[in-house]
């Protein structure tokens, strides 16, 4: 089985690792590295809860290779953070209560990131628009929604 | 009565929750994020292809000599049945498969591919037999016997199975005489409806890791609403003590039902006394989630509803065929829930229900938030609403004459307790200007309002208990030790909130004892029915009591003053006469002193409390009636106002509103989320989900193919409204609320459909495609 050394940023930080050609960024993430924040909700690129930034896009980790991350960026919910400072979203989520059994949020909050990265001001419909990706079951949407409206006035 | 003392600030505030830091930063750990080393091993599932077979063979050798394979276990080497209720499973299939799905070996290796290609060489000879698929016929005496042993089954004296008959349970109300009542109606509708099977789907897939050590004494940890009844049913089946199989549950990324019970945790565990001192996993594929575990068990309902010339119901008919699936061990007490509550929230004197659990080869039904209702609800409500229309009544006005008031005598012969039904049909109904009929938003588009009522009761043996710890720390604060289970609903925060109110401490101070691990969590029945708030909220409530109470008698000790004298403000123990003041830090640890310190008072403080129910009655089985069939039901209504674009026929929902009767919200803004999140799972359910089953293989086990509602698709605004009618026995009140609010989604949606274009369909999911059909067939489109 063919593998091969990477090395990438992560969250900030020089990685290296190991992987197989076959093996998946998440899988990378959660078996590799064990930082286990980044979900596996169906492994098939449907749900969302794998969402991280590759180079600033959201990404599902689940269908990217780990190999095609060599020398690249990478930022995953544990990286919102920075100094114990919360992101806004995150502060946003908890406050507004965007979060219940909280398994879509690390992949919720990326790809909001991803969108108040690229539009500082949208839209509710936008806001929709950029989460239709991120399944959730328990929330109804609505405080998750309402919560990046909130972090973006707030920014 | 205990509700009768002054409710402290606490309770009503709404308070943020405490687990929403980890999760947001991604620190929370659920069941997948455990590790385990590099001796982890991997299990997955020989299932069959088959709905309905013998099984004639089952050779493992070519698996077993694959490199890496640990171990593979049948249904040989487990013969004992499994099951919540009705005891009629196996962990994996003996003799015969009931399901396309179900588990017929179970293999460990060293990896994940290893397994599953050792999977693929097992070799299972089956003969096909006569499937049932259909529920009705499954009742029938035509139809081939799923289970030919269910008599020799063990059952609960409240479930009641037709031996030589695919009937599981069949749960019967006779009350009144109904044959007369019709004579008195003037109007009378009778329907037929067809609820489809769903899925629950949580985002966090079935996973779970079982190690055995070599004394047979068993761990597992699972993503589990449960891990009492797990304990209990899996060390049942395995010959094991309870004591010696433990289970540890940690956060839980959503259940609803599904984690309910024993599905796929059994597994690993029967896997893992195979291989002792190993660790195994098994986690279900998104696509396994979908088709081999608990689903919504569809339903086929025959009702026939009567009202006189003033709209008062007098008559209602019910006959329920519940497509139990493969195993009804669960099913049969959703079929008696369906029984016990099948006139909804209506007041109605005469009542003939048939509800029949019926074994079929379709996956197995168990809990889905809310279970039975959401089906039944989507069948009375809509007959309501057509009744009322019928004898050009006002819907609204129809609800209110009919609705169940504190002291009606309901269908099972209980008296219910103040509700505040009435009033939340005049709050949903303000919300969505009920009466107004405003233009559609475009010429191609209709407007339509609909209303439906709901109402539940926590289905559970009579007895499930509930107890609490409280044990106090060095720095005053206390920890909090429950068995009931996060699932995202909040339970930790409101519990958190309960005993800080009753302890007399900042809700900050309360830490919850985490994750739940049966070696030391106190008892907890299940995470289900939406009892937690009220049960667990009682035990908890007794905890902080006792703990209050040692502490105030140590200090009074101390003091030489009367206990009634002090009290616990802020985390300081207080006294109204000497003025005298002592912070709970240390104290609650090391006791106090007398003055001169020759003497010490107190000790580590520990509280603990319990409540069970202890006054549910059993229902006659010929008439299913008795005194009291229930603890309580927690009741609301919700209503929509739609548009639905005529050249698509897809509906969009302009506003929804609900109320639910929550006696007491612990803390508002958490109701509130429930009832959010279960108005958006009810819509899903009424405009996409259905598991669709073609000779018993699901044919759409994907996020793609079976659609559930995105960020994209709720409606404009909901409107969450919380009522308040006091429950005598609930903390403070309170009441659960968190499945009722899927419940009255089908039948409000279509009450609107009907509203805006004037078609009826016979089951959900009303999609866009089946919109526009019904009312090209009806004529409206063309
Ligand atoms: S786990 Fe990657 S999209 Fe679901
Ligand atoms: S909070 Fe549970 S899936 Fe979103």
């Amino acid at each position: 089985m063919a593998v091969h050394n990477i090395t990438f940023t992560l969250n900030g930080e020089a990685e290296a690792a190991v992987v197989p050609s076959h093996m998946t960024l998440l899988q990378m993430l959660r078996e590799e590295i064990v930082m286990t924040g980044t979900k596996n909700g169906c492994a098939a690129g449907e749900c969302g809860a794998c969402t991280v930034l590759l180079n600033g896009e959201p990404v599902n980790s689940c269908l990217v290779l780990a190999v095609e991350c060599d020398g690249q960026t990478l930022v995953t919910v544990e990286g919102l953070a920075h100094d114990r400072q919360l992101d806004p979203l995150q502060q946003a989520l908890i406050e507004i209560g965007g979060v219940q059994c909280g398994f879509c949020t690390p992949g919720v909050l990326i790809s909001a990131r991803a969108l108040l990265d690229r539009n500082p001001h949208p839209t509710k419909a936008d806001v929709q628009a950029a989460l239709v990706g991120n399944l959730c079951r328990c929330t109804g949407y609505v405080r998750i929604i309402d919560g990046v409206l909130a972090a973006a006035e707030r920014a | 009565m205990e509700t009768m003392e002054i409710k402290p600030d606490l309770i009503g505030q709404s308070v943020g929750r405490l687990d929403s830091h980890e999760k947001v930063t991604g620190a929370a750990l659920f069941t997948d994020d455990l590790q385990f080393g590099r001796k982890l091993l991997h299990a997955r599932i020989k299932r069959s292809p088959h709905p309905h077979a013998l099984i004639k063979s089952i050779d493992v050798s070519r698996a077993l000599d694959l490199p890496g394979v640990k171990a593979i276990v049948t249904g040989d080497d487990f013969p004992e049945h499994i099951g919540l209720y009705l005891k009629d499973k196996h962990i994996f299939a003996r003799e015969r498969v009931r399901f396309v799905g179900e588990p017929v070996a179970g293999v460990a290796a060293v990896t994940e591919e290893v397994a599953e290609q050792a999977v693929e060489l097992i070799d299972v000879e089956y003969e096909p037999l006569e499937p049932v698929f259909d529920p009705e016929f499954g009742a029938s005496p035509e139809a081939p016997l799923i289970h030919p042993d269910l008599e020799k089954y063990e059952v609960p004296n409240f479930i009641f199975p037709q031996a030589g008959t695919n009937i599981a349970n069949h749960f019967k109300i006779r009350k009144g005489d109904t044959g007369r009542a019709w004579e008195r109606c003037t109007t009378i509708v009778e329907r037929k409806f067809h609820i489809p099977h769903i899925q629950h789907v949580p985002i966090e897939p079935h996973v779970a890791i079982a190690q055995v050590d070599q004394t047979g004494k068993a761990t597992l940890w699972a993503s589990s609403q449960s891990p009492f009844a797990q304990r209990n049913l899996i060390a049942k089946t395995l010959g094991i003590s309870q004591s010696d199989m433990r289970v540890i549950a940690p956060l839980v990324g959503g259940g609803f039902g599904c984690k309910a019970g024993v599905t796929m945790e059994a597994m690993p565990v029967a896997i893992a006394t195979k291989v002792p001192g190993y660790p195994v996993k098994l986690r279900l594929t998104r696509e396994e989630e979908f088709y081999t575990n608990f689903v919504r068990q569809g339903l086929v309902i025959n009702i026939k509803v009567g009202c006189d010339a003033d709209g008062k119901l007098l008559a209602m008919e019910n006959t329920m065929f519940w497509d139990g699936g493969a195993s009804t061990e669960y099913g049969v007490n959703i079929t008696r829930a369906g029984g016990y509550s099948s006139t909804g929230p209506y007041d109605i004197p005469n009542v003939k229900t048939d509800s029949l659990c019926v074994y079929t080869n379709h996956p197995i039904g168990g809990a889905y938030r809310g279970f039975g209702m959401s089906e039944l609800h989507t069948a009375v409500d809509q007959c309501m609403d057509e009744l009322a229309e019928a004898i050009g009544m006002d819907k609204v006005a129809f609800h209110k004459l009919n609705c169940v008031r504190g002291g009606d005598t309901l269908v099972t012969g209980m008296t219910l307790h103040p509700v505040g039904l009435e009033e939340c049909i005049d709050k949903v109904a303000k919300a969505i200007d009920w009466g107004e009929k405003p233009p559609a938003g475009a010429p191609n588009k209709r407007r339509g309002k609909g209303i439906a009522l709901a109402w539940k009761a926590p289905a559970m043996p009579p007895n499930a208990g509930s107890s609490a710890r409280l044990e106090l720390n060095e720095d005053g604060t206390a920890t909090l030790g429950v068995g009931g289970q996060e699932i995202g609903q909040g339970t930790f925060t409101a519990v958190a909130q309960i005993a800080a109110a009753t302890l007399g401490v900042p809700y900050e101070s309360i830490r919850i004892a985490g994750p739940l691990d049966t070696q030391y969590s106190p008892y907890e029945w299940q995470t289900v029915a939406s009892r937690l708030t009220w049960s667990m909220g009682n035990a908890v409530r007794a905890a902080a009591s006792d703990a209050r109470r040692q502490i105030l008698e140590t200090v009074a000790e101390a003091w030489d003053e009367d206990v009634n004298d002090l009290d616990i403000v802020d985390g300081v123990v207080i006294s109204y006469r000497s003025e005298q003041e002592q912070p709970l830090k240390e104290m609650v640890i090391y006791g106090l002193p007398n003055e001169d310190f020759t003497e010490w008072t107190g000790g580590p403080i520990v509280g603990r409390g319990m409540f069970m129910p202890t006054y549910v009655t059993g229902l006659d089985p010929e008439t299913g009636q008795g005194e009291r069939a229930v603890v309580h039901y927690t009741v609301g209504a919700q209503a929509f106002d739609i548009e639905i674009d005529m050249e698509t026929g897809k509906i969009e929902v302009l506003k929804g509103a609900a109320a639910f009767d929550v006696g007491q919200a612990i803390n508002p803004e958490l109701v509130k989320a429930q009832i959010e999140g279960g108005f958006v799972q009810g819509l899903s359910s009424a405009v996409f989900e259905e598991i669709q089953l073609k000779e018993g293989v699901m044919q759409n086990p994907s996020f793609v193919d079976y659609r559930i509602a995105t960020a994209a698709d709720i409606p404009h605004e909901i409107e969450s409204i919380i009522v308040e009618v006091p429950q005598d026995d609930g903390p403070w009140g309170a009441r659960g609320v968190g499945e009722h609010p899927m419940i009255p989604a089908v039948a409000a949606l279509a009450n609107a459909i009907y509203d805006a274009v004037g078609v009826r369909m016979d089951g959900p999911p009303f999609s866009a495609e089946k919109v526009y059909l019904a009312m090209l067939d009806a004529g409206i489109v063309n």
